[in-house]
């Protein structure tokens, strides 16, 4: 499988995605200039890494959600390629129009940047096919615009088509009340595409993919990218 | 020509930062402030004098990038 890694002015998390392509997808990623207009050729995935793309300014992923390499990445989703956006890629996500929804500031208006769990709540993704159906994963979330919002028709067709990947919840796998960090919308961390071949999502699995930073939960993330 | 875009949230939209603002307000003693939204404001310069083209663009502006229409409303405002 081939991978892309767009990068933007202000992307932070590039290398931390690429690593973990190579650890755990066994990917020789490329990196992609934002002003480019074109994938390489033959690209399986496109890969939106965290960070802050042009400071945040406007609205998170705003600026970047219009970068002249997002009507390629439009197409590469259209013909039914893989897209995953993570983190300020997930902001990008839904500013572009792949994903629906928007982030909005966290409710208690705090950034925060620690270790949360969560709920994969469906394997049958490209993205999730690795881990078990419930497993509950310890991965980091560093955001100050997590909380997911959507109107209610999107979020009831969201949860009745299965699209919720990831939930927030507490260590036992409880989702709701406190385990939730920033308000977002049915403790959603991270949801799909109709066609589940585009995921974005607010955590980073890509930060724990080897023991010596702390774990490796994000690893079947990467692991069930592997062969696709 | 001058134009200037407000944009606002939409009603019923939850506005963390203008709720901060406003507790922030009325512990400042301001008399009568009820609830505090915030939004934001763009000056934006044009070139030519056609107020309907004018219009046009920046609603196009509007729709493709300064206002996400999903929690968002936007006014245009077009001087002289």
């Amino acid at each position: 499988m081939k991978s892309a890694v767009i990068v933007f002015p202000g992307s932070n998390r590039e290398q931390d995605v690429i690593r973990a392509l190579r650890v755990g997808a066994g990917h020789e990623p490329v990196k992609v200039w934002h002003a480019d207009t074109e994938l390489p050729a033959g690209t399986d995935l496109v890969v939106l890494p965290g960070g802050f793309s042009y400071g945040d300014y406007l609205r998170c992923g705003a600026i970047a959600g219009r970068a002249a390499i997002m009507d390629a990445v439009r197409a590469h989703a259209a013909r039914g390629g893989l897209v995953l956006g993570i983190c300020n890629g997930f902001q990008i996500l839904v500013e572009s129009g792949l994903l629906p929804g928007i982030l909005m500031r966290n409710r208690d208006l705090r950034f925060i940047c620690r270790m949360q769990h969560l709920k994969v709540e469906r394997t049958d993704t490209a993205f999730t096919r690795a881990y078990a159906p419930g497993q509950v994963i310890e991965v980091a979330i560093a955001h100050g615009e997590g909380n997911y919002e959507a109107d209610e028709e999107t979020i009831r067709r969201l949860e009745d088509e299965g699209r919720v990947i990831f939930r927030y919840c507490d260590a036992e796998g409880r989702v709701g009340g406190k385990a939730n960090p920033n308000g977002s919308t049915h403790d959603i961390a991270g949801i799909c595409s109709e066609g589940r071949n585009v995921l974005g999502m607010m955590p980073h699995p890509e930060n724990l993919v080897e023991d010596l930073v702390g774990g490796v939960d994000g690893l079947g993330l990467f692991r069930s990218l592997r062969a696709a | 020509m001058k134009a200037r875009v407000t944009v606002t949230l939409k009603n019923g939209v939850l506005d963390p930062q203008g709720k901060a603002i406003e507790g922030a307000l009325k512990s400042l003693g301001i008399d009568g402030v009820g609830s505090v939204r915030q939004g934001k404001v763009f000056d934006i310069e044009l070139a030519g004098s056609d107020k309907a083209a004018a219009e046009s663009a920046l609603k196009t502006a509007c729709e493709k990038l300064l206002a996400n229409t999903v929690i968002e409303n936007y006014r245009i405002d077009i001087a002289g």
